[in-house]
């Protein structure tokens, strides 16, 4: 039986980043909780670096590029082929390296004096929605325990998951769809709606939280007004100026949305009926609680002790 | 002893700049053989060919060289400057140093250098030149149009009644092409139709045109003057001869749920169809992959005819007891035709809006194309004319048009203008303010490019007389809100972002080639462009001949065309048509090859590798008929003179006329 396993099992190179240590740390703990359920064997690459994010690429090429340089050679020296980064910003960045570095043989020889490590460009880089889609929406649902009865989730996709389409290869940039399948996968209505690719704003949550406010206010009415009950995300930036600043929305502009945004994984973890705490749902600005308990109203069978759980921790 | 003349062009400054003239005909006039040298500004006018003339004259030239721009395109003007004086024409050659050299080189003494070397080789070929006869071929003085658009159309009727005989080949049921499906047509508001229809009809009436509806060409053999075409005629289902269009069959049939190409998919048709109802030939076909019988036929392995299911249309048919619905004529059958002449006229097709997920088309109901606003706005359309959107038959109070959508556009592979979408959006704003008076139209463009007779006022007429707004910038983005689609864009001179609710959008997309463009110009041997849209001879001076002689285009098929150019493009085609048909032979290039029999091995090589089937197995035999061997040898009316044969023979024994191996050899050694 465990051998088994084993040889379902695939070994991914695995790039928290800075923020699933931090403000995204329910990304982090939720996809650590499932990823064994689904056959992934995440492996945390030792001694990672920060890959540059937007702060490296505005000021310095060489270091926006050789940071995440040597993030795909720790992952080539560990063997690894393929490398899973949950936040958009650094799949992006990891992506984006790649490509300058596969077209210009200079770049890539200095980088490589830079970081002292060779690098080949072996190593394949992907988001958490790759990784879901290789899995296939029906392996995912396999390995639930229970499916949603019907919640209208709204996936969103923010600007980096699937754009720049040269860069990303996957998914339509314009009206992506694999985050849509999952959530239909479990069990949730997926929510056709117009701005699943809109800017939230990113980065500018601190230094501009006006305009952020504006534009997260238009996508929360776009996706109330669509029907949706909750959100679908996967990547922490889209996550925190969605719930966070759902809160600064609410009290600007006077509204009342209640749109909890869960990551894709907290999504399949509830639906593997993991405790809500293993998930770290507790860490939702925006009350998950009637949310999840609507999603799982009529009680399957055998009713999990999960969701009670989910419940009477998000309500205390 | 060969005398040669010499004449190097500066080409204005082509050449000039890059190549000393005067020393390559300094240079020249030592080589053996060369008795006369000369430079001059322009060597194709009429000055220049003077010089030609002159010398040929004066010197008692026998071979004439002209170091100028590539043979292409002004061989034949030297060549016939040649004969004038009485000189064989063959024996004038030209020497490329425009292309071949001062274009490419840089540097001035080493390309002269260059351009010496070039004139040294062709002078050595030109000495070894035999004087050649044209070769004349019979031409068979009929057309053959592809294509039965407005441009197939005018290009048809103009040669029958220039009086030859026409076969006009056309994809669909029906002739009338993308002109049926519009409304109204720019610069004057005439109906479409209106004017079209009475064409069609003459088509179909017209005692030297031979229809061939629902068919494709198949194959083309043959070379101008000589064509022979296979044309697939798609099985109808239908007796055209009983049939008589009463329209029985399509009431009858149940299928009634098909999407109608015509309309669009705005409406639907029957399995059994004619497209419209103004349809030329007024008969209907039955389209296999919807008819339940052929359906339930295809199941069984049986012929449809033996297949019991449903048959309503045959039933139905009023022409009885031998019915003209015919379901025995299910097979596809073929016909050959002889030609001397092709009028490529195959049109164009609109960019699959699908491909715009910005726009969401597709899925959103209220946002079409302009093809499919057309049938809206057609009193023969799904509404009769009536302005209703699709999604819930309301009129709509605010329509928003998008401009250059995929046209101008690297990422989607159309940076070309698509050229007739600014007039005609111009025009639909006009038929949607005529028909809802409170109505507001709105337009995104990035320029207004209304260059044409009576254009640039007809546009300022949509914005000044019946009141569209015209914004200057791109839409990001349209998404659903309720039932408004809300189209956010930017106004570029006022710099804000725009936010329109609007009832309607509609989408101007790109024209593009053809669905099977690329494979009916690998059939005919003509060349098309990276969007596959079919290659003119030359962009300015030969704008409706193909390099394939005798192949000539018409229409949107050569780059996206409104009405005028179109017909103007057919007339031009047509006359081209005529000019070759004006004579009862041909001369032809007699660059071709011959066989030295005494030394072919009959290996069959050349065989193989021609391209146009031009040699045959001949047999030799002694004087009582019994057979001593076999030989190849060249039909001289097919061969194109490619010289993959000369090329290929192992034994030497092929040789091309013009470029003998003696020739060639000479040129060798003279570099």
């Amino acid at each position: 039986m465990r051998g088994a396993e084993e040889r379902m099992s695939t070994r991914i190179a695995y790039f928290p980043g800075c923020s699933l240590e931090g403000t995204a740390q329910e990304y982090n703990l939720s996809l650590q909780a499932i990823a064994p359920k689904l056959g992934l064997e995440l492996e945390e690459l030792e001694d990672w670096n920060c890959c540059g994010s937007t702060a490296a690429h505005t000021l310095n090429h060489k270091l926006a590029v050789s940071l995440p340089a040597r993030i795909l050679a720790l992952a080539e020296r560990g063997g690894y082929s393929s490398l899973v980064a949950p936040c958009a910003a650094c799949s992006h960045r990891l992506l984006a390296t790649r490509m300058a570095l596969a077209n210009n043989a200079g770049l890539r020889k200095e980088v490589q004096d830079i970081i002292e490590m060779p690098y080949k460009g072996t190593v394949e880089v992907k988001n958490i929605l790759q990784v879901l889609m290789e899995l296939g929406p029906d392996k995912i649902a396999a390995a639930c325990s229970r499916k949603m009865t019907g919640l209208r989730i709204a996936s969103y996709y923010g600007c980096l998951l699937v754009r720049p389409p040269k860069v990303v290869q996957f998914d339509d940039p314009e009206a992506p769809q694999s985050m849509d399948t999952i959530i239909k996968a479990l069990g949730g209505t997926p929510v056709e709606w117009g701005f699943k690719t809109e800017c939230c704003g990113g980065g500018f949550s601190m230094s501009r939280t006006d305009m952020v406010c504006k534009m997260t206010r238009d996508i929360l009415d776009n996706a109330a007004f669509e029907g949706a009950e909750a959100f679908a995300v996967a990547c922490p930036m889209c996550q925190s100026n969605l719930d966070l600043r759902q809160l600064n929305v609410n009290q600007r502009y006077g509204t009342a949305f209640k749109l909890p945004a869960l990551y894709i994984t907290q999504w399949i973890g509830l639906c593997m009926g993991l405790p809500a705490r293993d998930l770290g749902l507790g860490g939702n600005y925006v009350d998950t609680g009637d949310a999840v308990a609507k999603a799982f109203a009529v009680p399957p069978e055998k009713k999990p002790p999960a969701l009670s759980a989910a419940g009477a921790a998000v309500k205390a | 002893m060969a005398r040669i003349g010499v004449f190097i062009c500066h080409c204005g400054e082509n050449i000039g700049r890059t190549v000393d003239c005067a020393a390559v005909a300094a240079a020249a006039a030592k080589f053996p053989g060369v008795v006369h040298a000369a430079d001059y500004r322009y060597m194709c006018s009429d000055p220049g060919q003077n010089l030609i003339r002159q010398a040929i004259k004066e010197k008692k030239l026998t071979g004439v060289v002209v170091a100028a721009c590539s043979p292409r395109m002004h061989e034949p003007t030297f060549r016939r400057a040649t004969a004038e004086s009485g000189v064989n024409p063959f024996l004038c050659e030209m020497a490329n140093i425009r292309e071949h050299c001062s274009w490419v080189h840089e540097d001035r003494p080493e390309a002269t250098r260059k351009a010496i070397d070039l004139v040294r080789v062709i002078v050595e070929k030109v000495k070894r030149n035999l004087p050649l006869l044209p070769v004349k071929v019979p031409i068979t003085r009929r057309a053959l149009v592809i294509g039965g658009g407005i441009a197939g159309i005018q290009a048809a009727l103009d040669i029958a009644n220039g009086g030859h005989e026409v076969i006009l080949v056309e994809k669909d049921p029906s002739v009338g092409g993308h002109m049926a499906q519009l409304s109204e047509t720019f610069p004057t508001l005439d109906c479409s139709q209106c004017i079209l229809t009475p064409r069609m009809v003459e088509v179909a009436q017209h005692p030297r045109i031979k229809l061939y509806a629902y068919s494709e060409v198949d194959s083309v053999k043959g070379f101008i003057g000589n064509f022979e075409v296979s044309i697939r005629r798609k099985a109808t289902s239908v007796n055209n001869t009983l049939c008589t269009g009463c329209g029985a069959c399509q009431q009858a049939c149940p299928a009634k749920k098909i999407p109608s190409e015509f309309n669009r998919g705005l409406g639907t048709r029957t399995a059994i169809y004619s497209p419209f109802p103004q349809a030329i030939p007024n008969k209907p076909v039955i389209d296999q992959a919807n008819c339940a019988r052929y359906k339930d036929a295809a199941k069984r392995g049986i012929p449809p005819a033996e297949s019991k299911v449903c048959g309503l249309c045959q039933k139905k048919c009023p022409i009885q007891p031998k019915p003209a619905v015919d379901f025995t004529l299910c097979k596809d059958t073929f016909v050959t035709e002889k030609v001397g002449a092709i009028v490529v006229a195959t049109g164009f097709d609109v960019l699959p809006p699908k491909e715009f997920g910005e726009y969401g088309y597709g899925k959103y109901a209220d946002m079409i194309d302009s093809l499919q606003f057309e049938r809206l706005a057609s009193a023969s359309g799904p509404t009769q004319g009536a302005m209703k959107r699709p999604s819930d038959g309301k009129e709509p109070k605010e329509i928003v048009f998008i401009q250059c959508v995929g046209s101008r556009d690297n990422a989607r592979g159309c940076p070309y203008c698509s050229k007739i979408c600014c007039m005609y959006t111009a025009k639909h704003t006009m038929l949607y303010r005529h028909k809802v008076h409170d109505g507001k139209a709105t337009v995104f463009y990035m320029d207004v490019r209304a260059a044409g007779k009576n254009y640039d006022e007809f546009w300022r007429r949509a914005v000044e007389e019946d009141g569209a707004q015209y914004l200057r910038g791109r839409v990001s983005k349209v998404y659903k809100r309720g039932d408004k689609l809300v189209v956010k864009g930017v106004d570029t001179l006022s710099g804000e972002l725009v936010e329109i609710r609007a009832d309607m959008v509609v989408l101007a997309t790109a024209a593009v080639a053809q669905p099977g463009a690329e494979q009916l110009a690998q059939r005919l041997n003509i060349a098309y462009d990276m969007y596959k849209y079919y290659s003119e001879a030359h962009p300015k001076l030969r704008p409706v001949e193909t390099n394939t002689a005798g192949v000539f285009l018409a229409g949107a098929c050569q780059a996206p065309k409104d009405i005028p150019d179109a017909v103007a493009q057919a007339s031009a085609a047509a006359s081209k048509v005529q000019g070759l048909f004006s004579s009862q032979e041909l001369e032809r290039d007699p660059t071709i090859a011959h066989v030295n029999e005494a030394l072919c091995a009959a290996c069959w090589y050349c065989v193989d590798v021609c391209p146009y089937s031009a040699i045959e197995k001949k047999e030799i035999k002694d004087k009582k008929g019994n057979l001593i061997r076999m030989v190849a040898s060249v039909n001289e009316g097919v061969c194109q003179g490619c010289g993959l044969c000369a090329a290929t023979c192992r034994s030497k024994s092929v040789e091309l006329d013009g470029f003998k191996d003696e020739q060639v050899y000479a040129e060798i050694v003279a570099l």
